[in-house]
């Protein structure tokens, strides 16, 4: 476990960026899944935020610091692109501005102190109740000079979700880019060929967003139906 | 026995439809329609310990023009129907269709937006393999038991009447979730 | 097969009209005519585009074809035999894992996963119990028995993994014999599996925490047996194929694509060691306890087809020599991570009706101890908590780097998933290997890719 990988304590030094708390995505209430009646176990009053790692305070600890110290350096509006740095289980998560995220793209690739020669893709991530960021774009990124990676990610709003295309810079995201656009309706500006990639050409909806259905069907067994998985009680 | 024992021996009586079942069985060719796990499991019984040749059916012809059988190896998604559809509707009759796996056969444990829960949504199945995947034994088993049925349909009026008959015991059969009892 | 039914043409000459049969039609579209043929009735695509004003034939190798690999679609625009164009469709096989793991619970997701990657479920499965180990932060505390035995089992499916790779790609060309002596080989090796797993394919045996059940008695032999067989018989490949004068002319220079071409298209694997880079994930960012062991990483630097063949095999022997040394290291432990509030429960074991809860749990969660009824029963039902946050944990698959990216909103399900596949990336390179080639080097080259259309897809 490398040091400086807690989430924000409490007070904390400044952060480079504008410091947040820990990012809710949401609240969940009652134990079972169970909302009205039918829950009788008492845990139907339990109300609980759910929370992501929020930014992490300076030092980061490792080679993230250095990191972050290079990209300040090579990227002038490193305060605008920037919305904070989380280091989480050992991983550095980058929380960049969409119109930032083809220059900060390019700064991680080219500089040789950076050096992430090698995009892993892109995929997305709906977090439906956080309001206005919900479609997360996570970039992620490998250093083969450096053996190291990173992860870059940005948040649009549902109402207005794109985000410029990163094909430039790296040529491997293109059918990454194409396969979040047809999961999550993440719309890549400047694609070259933004289709769906992976459901037939006219499907209509994006399946794997929350408010997608599973669209499973009941199974008939003997003496019984079992209804498909998204409507059976669930103990989360 | 009986009237054979008095024919002069080289002599063989049988019956039009037996012959016809015969032919058919003994060299049914499948079509390539692997599409995921299953698909390497038919690979591997088609391969040299598990040897699908010994039934005539190691020649697994690529198009569909020349095939018998159609072994649906997979899970069929919404996009790969279609496809099947077409491959099902360009072999020539007589054709067989063998669902390989619970993919094929009912979805499986894929109950979701993507996978034809069951191929018989889209071509007719004549007979439906369990299993995940199945293992190559099995999918030996399931072959001879179709070849059994092959062997055993009939043709021209009396085929008529076998599909008529088949079709009042479906109509009139309980529905799975009706049905009391053990799984067998 | 052609009708002399003469509608409205618009393929300019008369040449010949629209094809009228049910199935073997052709159908006219925005880009001109689109023939549909099935065999022996290639003359009307001939004279539909002799007749027309277009020069290059766009093929479609559709979804199916014995050649391509799975169900991937290849578009292919022809002149004459040089390929022009290259494109792939994809998602043929798309089945919604990543969804339908938002609804099941950490461990059973590890049965979801294990059917992505078909021809190396283990490596699914590790790469996602690795990723939940992360979250929930017991990577130290896995036992070493299990890190052993996952070690083994992969290395045994990549060779399984290649076999099929090798064999399949020999049957794309014409090479019937190497498919054959693939999955012979590769029987053995599913032996292997059946004996410790239970299954031959889609095992959900590792599991986050460790692996479902320990070695069961004999297996230590079986796999040294089989290590033993496997390196005699993998001889029988090489010898039929390598320095091939056939098999050679088909392969060498087909396919080329250089190491900045590879890193600019994210390509892994094979494919970036044929290259001449040596990376190795095993090597790099070591996981499992992979820096322990002593293996070698094959590389080439030609580029081609030929040269993935190469190191495919070369990565056959030096798996077989991580599995002696598994085999080595095994020293009686426990398999399972000691916190009894995730480690799975239950024991398996053979009764008079299959596999089932061996009698010895159910005794003892039934008649002994309480904690151990409880704790079976919240595992199983409802599962383990993982605490909020994301994680991306990358192992080197047979094809490449697969990675997940986990997302966990601190419950009993994940909230997201999403798998890098190494064939999605690598199929990309379709293009770039196949345009100004031949046709039927699209096929070699394809088949040195290697993609499993179920990792493309997920």
């Amino acid at each position: 476990m490398t040091e400086g990988n807690h989430g924000l304590e409490s007070g904390g030094e400044v952060v480079p960026a504008e410091a947040e708390a820990a990012e809710v995505i949401g609240v969940r209430h009652g134990m079972f899944g169970v909302h009205g009646s039918g829950d009788t176990s008492g845990y139907g009053g339990l109300v609980r935020t759910v929370a992501m790692p929020g930014a992490t305070p300076r030092p980061y600890g490792g080679w993230f610091d250095e990191a972050a110290d290079t990209l300040e350096r090579v990227l002038p509006s490193y305060g605008d692109a920037v919305e904070g740095v989380v280091i989480d289980r050992g991983e550095m998560t980058i929380h960049v501005r969409r119109e930032k995220v083809v220059e900060v793209l390019q700064a991680l690739r080219d500089d040789p102190l950076l050096r992430f020669e090698m995009s892993l893709g892109v995929s997305g991530v709906h977090y439906p109740d956080d309001t206005d960021r919900e479609l997360h774009a996570v970039y992620h990124l490998r250093s083969l000079t450096h053996n190291r990676q990173l992860r870059v990610e940005v948040a649009v709003p549902d109402a207005d979700p794109h985000i410029p295309t990163a094909t430039s810079v790296y040529p491997t995201n293109d059918w990454h880019e194409r396969e979040t656009y047809d999961f999550f309706g993440i719309i890549f500006d400047g694609h070259p060929a933004l289709t769906r990639i992976l459901m037939p050409d006219d499907w209509p909806g994006h399946p794997q967003r929350k408010d997608y259905p599973l669209g499973g069907i009941p199974v008939e067994y003997k003496g019984a139906e079992i209804p498909p998985p998204d409507q059976r009680r669930v103990y989360s | 026995m009986g009237l054979e024992e008095k024919l002069p021996s080289g002599v063989l009586l049988t019956t039009v439809e037996q012959v016809a079942g015969y032919m058919r069985k003994s060299s049914l060719w499948p079509a390539t329609f692997g599409l995921a796990c299953c698909a390497i499991e038919m690979m591997s019984s088609g391969g040299p310990r598990y040897d699908l040749g010994r039934f005539g059916m190691e020649v697994f012809r690529a198009s569909p023009r020349q095939a018998d059988l159609m072994v649906v190896a997979g899970r069929v998604s919404q996009k790969m129907a279609p496809v099947l559809r077409q491959i099902y509707d360009q072999m020539p009759n007589p054709k067989w269709v063998l669902s390989m796996g619970v993919c094929a056969s009912s979805g499986g444990m894929f109950n979701n937006y993507a996978i034809v829960q069951g191929v018989d949504h889209v071509v007719p199945v004549d007979i439906y393999l369990p299993g995940c995947p199945p293992r190559p034994e099995m999918l030996m088993d399931a072959i001879l038991k179709l070849h059994d049925q092959i062997q055993h349909s009939k043709l021209g009026a009396n085929r008529e009447r076998q599909v008529e008959e088949r079709e009042q015991i479906a109509l009139t059969a309980l529905p799975t979730s009706a049905m009391k009892g053990l799984l067998r | 097969m052609s009708t002399d039914n003469i509608t409205f043409g618009s393929a300019g000459a008369a040449a010949s009209g629209p094809v009228a049969d049910a199935y073997a039609g052709s159908r006219e579209t925005t880009e001109g005519t689109v023939y549909t043929v099935t065999g022996a009735d290639w003359d009307t695509v001939v004279r539909g585009v002799s007749g027309g004003r277009q020069e290059h034939v766009v093929v479609n190798m559709g979804p199916q074809h014995p050649s391509t690999h799975g169900v991937l679609r290849l578009i292919l625009e022809l002149d004459g035999e040089n390929v022009i164009e290259a494109r792939c469709g994809v998602g043929y096989l798309h089945t919604g894992i990543e969804k339908n793991l938002e609804f099941r619970s950490w461990t059973q997701g590890v049965t979801f996963v294990t059917r992505m990657d078909y021809l190396a479920p283990l490596f699914n499965e590790t790469a996602y119990c690795l990723a939940v180990e992360k979250l929930l932060g017991i990577t130290d505390q896995i036992p070493e028995r299990a890190s052993v035995i996952r070690v083994m089992l992969m290395e045994l499916n990549r060779i399984s993994s290649h076999l099929v790779a090798i064999a399949t790609g020999g049957m794309e060309l014409g090479a019937l014999t190497a498919m054959i002596f693939g999955f012979r080989e590769r029987e053995l090796i599913l032996d292997v599996f059946e004996l410790v797993t239970g299954l031959r394919m889609n095992h959900a045996f590792i599991r986050p925490g460790g692996v479902a059940q320990d070695l069961p008695p004999g297996a230590v032999d079986q796999i040294a047996e089989t290590v033993k067989k496997l390196k005699s018989r993998l001889t029988d490949t090489e010898k039929l194929l390598v320095d091939n004068g056939i098999w050679m002319g088909r392969t060498v220079g087909i396919g080329y694509l250089n190491l900045s071409g590879a890193v600019a298209l994210g390509l892994t694997g094979p494919i970036l060691r044929s290259t001449g880079l040596a990376w190795d994930l095993r090597k790099m960012q070591p996981y499992c306890g992979y820096e322990t062991y002593e293996f070698d990483v094959p590389t080439q630097t030609t580029s081609d087809s030929y040269g993935r063949f190469l190191i495919r095999m070369a990565e056959m022997q030096e798996s077989l020599k991580i599995v002696e040394q598994c085999l080595d290291r095994l020293t009686p432990g426990p398999v399972m991570v000691e916190d009894k509030k995730i480690a799975w429960p239950a024991q398996l074991a053979l009764g008079s009706d299959g596999m089932g809860n061996s009698l010895d749990h159910i005794r003892q969660i039934m008649g002994e101890s309480m904690e151990a009824l409880i704790h079976h029963f919240k595992l199983v039902t409802e599962g383990f908590h993982v605490p909020a946050g994301q994680v991306y944990q990358a192992i080197e698959s047979p094809r490449g780097e697969l990675g997940v990216h986990i997302v966990s909103d601190g419950g009993t399900r994940p909230y997201r998933v999403h798998y890098r596949e190494p064939s999605f990336t690598n199929l990309q390179a379709v293009a770039a290997m196949c345009e100004g080639g031949q046709l039927a080097d699209v096929v070699v080259a394809v088949a040195s890719i290697d993609p499993v259309m179920g990792g493309v897809d997920r």
